[in-house]
Parts: structure tokens; C-alpha cells; sequence
């Protein structure tokens, strides 16, 4: 028995739709044992969708849902998986050893709750009501819940959203810990850093539809947009530049260019000897990257909208 | 499909025998250490039945003296404090629960319905049962009220069967509404139920065209049955099939109701 291949869970061709909206448009994924995979997109992009399909908190409108080879809203098939309440949703009357422990009662070998406090640094904490906690440290117990079972499988949903740097680094080192022995994660993040920082696998989600299911390092070349922006008065100049995929006219002969690859451009604007000044390469937010890519996907050309997309982080 | 096995695993579902019972006492005893850290809660349920006892039954003589009314009073009023927590504990406190975002989360761990449900049944039963003795023992010492054991079993019992409608009722509401909507509705069901199924004044009173209205009403089939335990008098078989009847209803109800819940709704 190869465990490689064992499947935790998966989705064929899911589609989920809210009154008119559709939330997942054909969404299938598969979830081998052992992977640490990251799902990526900009907020409203169907991730936390997918995840509640695959928890069992939804049902598919059309396609299919599998976790451990049966269906996910039978309790028996969750008694593997650990997953993450939203932080203000812990009960607030409730201490922090009396969620772990009730959390804990779910699972047949748990974590003893001494040790799991401990390892997310909870165990000054024990005794506090939940409602007193501040907003890192239920996040943190937040998390924590997610690995008290000893579960084989893990959803994270935006794991570090709000904490402090050390807080999230430490929270990552758990989540790699786990995934070293042997534990299958699957996390969403619309951070490119924390996907970056964690995952083997990345799936990149948008509008409902899977627009990327790669290695890391295949969906970073795709993902990690960056903004070239110089002043030139011979925009002709910037047409057929490597990597391109939209050159934005500002203010003042101003031209912003998004790719994949601001080195080469640089490099063949002095090659071609074009005229240019003051320029700068900078990052570009999610967003913009995601926006490049469908634009990429659906062939349109350049310069539509780019504007309305200017997003502030 | 890709390159990659079908094959999938259910060793989970060997795990899951046998741990359903401790799942329901898990259960259990985080809803009552819920319920307790916030007394005024319990003791509200509790204490509206007996005021409505202390202030309406205790006072007039005709009641208190005459040990049939008495004991039929209490019988009444034990009810409504049976209705109150199906209605309110249970209907309103699930539709609260579920505007929690601790809910979808309870969801994803490994209980199915007979614990989520079950330990709020048995909550609901143990603080059902204070309200019930709180009368008893009111009705014991202030009133001519009278009743053996084998009536106050057979009462109790009789408690538990006409409370059944009123538990479905409580968890279909509490599935199907917004807690905005959940208060109101439940305001709007509990006190006609409780007055026109004969639980405040007894349906002897009742003009003929309430009390034909008053026979369809499941708080009435209830009362009929426990006052009929408490005196000793047959059963009406109006009240067995009005029991019966309403119990399948909101029986029905309650399981679609459950079934189709998603946690909170957006538009």
C-alpha cells in the first residue's frame, strides 16, 4: 500500500451557487495523503466555499464531495480531519482547557491538552475563559484545535490572519511540523507569502474556477507579478516586452507595465535602447497578479481596467 | 481524472462505534457548565411557571381549596414549564447557537445528530424537571393539591409524552429561523398554546367555540393527558391521538428542518 496515493479527500467537478451567485463553478481537487497544500486566491474567490464543501458544513449543487471515501457530512468521515473555528468564535464562557478538552473528546488518541497548550504556547492560558483572551492568543487556541486530535487531515482557513509576525512564524513552524510527520494539510491564504512560505502544492482559485494546480515554483512564475513603471515619451517603444501583460498609461507619460519577469523587461528596454526615466519595480497585491492571469487565460488585451483594480494592503 | 488512485480510505468508520455514548455525555456536560456559568438563565425558566402558580392559583380560594382543581392546576402549570424550556430553551437557545460562528465549527467535529441533539434534550429535560418540582413542591404545601406516587410517575410520564410535540417544535424553529425571527415566533406560539390549550384557566371554562379550537391544539392533547394521569380518570381518546398526531407532525417537521440546515443564511 502506497500511502502516496491514498486519497484524504477530493472534489469532482463541484459546483455551489448562493441564490444567483455562483460561489464554485467546476471545481475539482484531489488530496493524497502526505501534501501540504495551499489554496490561493483573492478574498471571495470560492476557497472558504470549497473548504465548507469538503468540512461537510455544505452541500454540493452539483458534483461530488469525498473526505476519507465517504461523504462529509456523515460524522463518521470526519473523525480524521481537524479543522480551525473562526477566532471569535470560540464560546466565550468556556476556559481554554475546557474547549481543548471538549474539542479533545471528539478524537479516539488525542493530544494530552497539557502538551498541545504547550506546543502553541496556550499553557499560561489554562484557566482563562476564552472571552477574555485577546485576539492573537484565540487565534492561536483557534489553530491549536485544528491538531489536538492527532488528525490525519488539517483545514486551515487564513491560519495567521491578524497576528503578530513572531506569532504567525510560530504558527507555521506547527503547521510544518505537523506535515513532517506525515500530517496531510490543506490551508487558505490569500497571502503569497504564507502560501509561499508553507506550501509543496499550490492551487490558485478565482471566480470559482481552479485556474492553477502546480508545484510552488510553477505557480509562483505565473503568480508573482511585478509592477515595472517608467516615464518614456515613445510608448510604441514598450510593445512586445517579455512577460507583458498589460501596459497602463498614467499621469505624465507615465507607463506601469505588469510581468512575470520585471528583470528581462529591464533588461530589453536597455537592449532596445528605449528612452526612459525614473524607474522603479515594485510588488504588485494578489489581485492584480490574479487579474493579469485571467486576462492572460481569456486572451483580452491589454489596458481594460486596470485602474479600478488598484488595491490598497 | 488524473493519473492518481480512486482508491480512498474508511478506516475512520470502525473508530466510530461505541463512542456515540460518551460523545452525548461530552455533550452534556458542556451545555449544562454553559447553562450554569449564566444562572439568570436557568433560573428564568424555572421561576415563570411558579409565579404564574404563586399569583394565579394559590390566591383564589376555589382553586386552592378544592384538592381535584388544585392538583389539576399543578398538573397545568408543569406543563407550561415543560413548554417554556422546549420552547424557549430549546427553540430560541438552537437558533442563538446557530448564529454563533462556534457553530459551523461543532458541525465539523466527529458528532453526528445523537449527540448535538441529544445532550440538548437532556438539558433540556433536567432544567424541565426543576421548574416541574419547583410546582410540585408549591402546590404540596400551599395548596390542597394531592397525588400518590404511582400518579406522580404516571404524570411525569405523561409530562415527557406531551412535551415531545413541543421539543420538535422547538428544534424546527430553531433550524428554520433567524434568533430576530426565532423570539417573536416563539412569543407569539407560547402564550396562546399555554392559554388557549387550558394551561392557565381550565377548558371547563372555555366558551364551546374555544374549546373546539382548544382540541386541536397539542398543549391541550398534552394537558388532558397529564391532568387525566394526576386524577386518575380515563384517558381521553381525543388527547392520545392528538399527542400522537402532532408528535409525527412536528416529528416530520423538525427532521427537515435538521437536515437541510447549512448554519446561517445570507442574501
Amino acid at each position: 500500500m502506497t500511502t502516496s496515493t491514498e486519497l484524504l479527500a477530493r472534489a469532482v467537478d463541484v459546483r455551489r451557487t448562493f441564490d444567483a451567485t455562483v460561489a464554485l463553478d467546476g471545481v475539482s481537487l484531489d488530496v493524497p495523503a502526505g501534501q501540504l497544500i495551499g489554496l490561493l486566491g483573492p478574498n471571495g474567490a470560492g476557497k472558504s466555499t470549497l473548504i465548507s464543501l469538503l468540512l461537510g458544513l455544505r452541500r454540493p449543487t452539483a458534483g461530488r464531495i469525498e473526505l476519507f471515501g465517504g461523504d462529509p457530512r456523515d460524522a463518521v468521515n470526519r473523525r480524521l480531519m481537524g479543522n480551525t473555528p473562526q477566532e471569535t468564535g470560540l464560546p466565550p464562557l468556556l476556559k481554554v482547557r475546557e474547549v481543548v478538552d471538549f474539542v479533545a473528546g471528539h478524537y479516539a488518541t488525542p493530544m494530552p491538552t497539557g502538551e498541545l497548550l504547550e506546543r502553541f504556547g496556550l499553557e499560561d492560558l489554562a484557566a482563562r475563559q476564552t472571552g477574555g483572551l485577546s485576539g492573537g492568543q484565540k487565534r492561536r487556541l483557534a489553530v491549536a484545535l485544528a491538531f489536538v486530535g492527532r488528525p490525519r487531515l488539517v483545514f486551515l482557513d487564513e491560519p495567521t490572519t491578524g497576528l503578530d509576525v513572531d506569532a504567525r512564524h510560530a504558527l507555521w513552524q506547527a503547521i510544518r511540523d505537523f506535515h513532517a510527520d506525515g500530517g496531510t494539510v490543506v490551508l487558505t491564504s490569500h497571502y503569497l507569502e504564507e502560501v509561499q512560505a508553507l506550501a509543496e502544492r499550490v492551487v490558485v482559485i478565482d471566480r470559482g474556477r481552479v485556474l492553477a494546480d502546480d508545484s510552488l515554483d510553477a505557480v509562483r512564475a505565473v503568480v508573482d507579478v511585478r509592477r515595472v513603471s517608467l516615464r518614456t515619451d515613445d510608448p510604441a517603444a514598450l510593445e512586445g516586452l517579455p512577460g507583458v501583460t498589460s501596459v497602463t498609461p498614467g499621469r505624465a507619460d507615465r507607463f506601469d507595465l505588469l510581468t512575470v519577469d520585471s528583470d528581462a523587461v529591464v533588461r530589453e528596454l536597455v537592449h532596445r535602447s528605449v528612452p526612459f526615466a525614473d524607474l522603479e519595480v515594485s510588488a504588485t497585491s494578489l489581485e492584480e497578479a490574479f487579474l493579469s492571469l485571467t486576462r492572460r487565460a481569456h486572451g483580452v488585451d491589454s489596458d481594460a481596467g486596470t485602474k479600478d483594480l488598484e488595491v490598497t494592503r | 481524472m488524473s493519473g492518481r488512485s480512486e482508491r480512498t480510505t474508511s478506516r475512520s468508520a470502525r473508530h466510530g462505534e461505541g463512542r456515540a455514548g460518551s460523545t452525548l455525555a461530552l455533550h452534556t456536560r458542556y451545555q449544562l457548565l454553559e447553562q450554569v456559568r449564566v444562572p439568570m438563565a436557568v433560573v428564568g425558566n424555572i421561576a415563570f411557571p411558579a409565579l404564574s402558580f404563586l399569583f394565579f392559583i394559590v390566591p383564589q380560594s376555589a382553586l386552592r381549596d378544592e384538592p381535584a382543581a388544585a392538583t389539576s392546576a399543578a398538573g397545568q402549570l408543569a406543563l407550561v414549564s415543560v413548554l417554556s424550556v422546549c420552547l424557549f430553551s430549546f427553540g430560541l437557545g438552537t437558533a442563538e447557537e446557530r448564529a454563533t460562528p462556534w457553530d459551523p465549527y461543532l458541525r465539523t467535529l466527529s458528532a453526528g445528530v445523537i449527540p448535538r441533539l441529544g445532550a440538548k434534550v437532556i438539558t433540556g429535560l433536567a432544567f424541565a424537571a426543576a421548574g416541574v418540582g419547583v410546582i410540585a413542591l408549591i402546590a404540596a404545601l400551599l395548596t390542597s393539591a394531592t397525588a400518590t406516587l404511582v400518579q406522580l410517575l404516571a404524570a411525569g410520564l405523561a409530562l415527557l409524552a406531551a412535551g415531545t410535540p413541543f421539543l420538535l417544535m422547538g428544534i424546527s424553529l430553531g433550524y428554520l429561523l433567524p434568533v430576530k425571527a426565532a423570539l417573536p415566533a416563539v412569543q407569539m406560539i407560547f402564550l396562546p398554546m399555554a392559554f388557549a390549550g387550558g394551561l392557565f384557566l381550565p377548558p371547563q371554562m372555555f366558551p364551546r367555540w374555544l374549546d373546539a379550537i382548544s382540541l386541536l391544539l397539542p398543549s391541550r392533547g398534552g394537558r388532558d393527558l397529564v391532568v387525566s394521569q394526576l386524577t386518575s380518570s380515563a384517558i381521553p381518546t381525543s388527547a392520545i391521538v392528538n399527542v400522537v398526531v402532532w408528535t409525527l407532525l412536528m416529528g416530520g417537521l423538525a427532521a427537515w428542518a435538521y437536515r437541510r440546515d447549512e448554519g446561517r443564511r445570507f442574501r
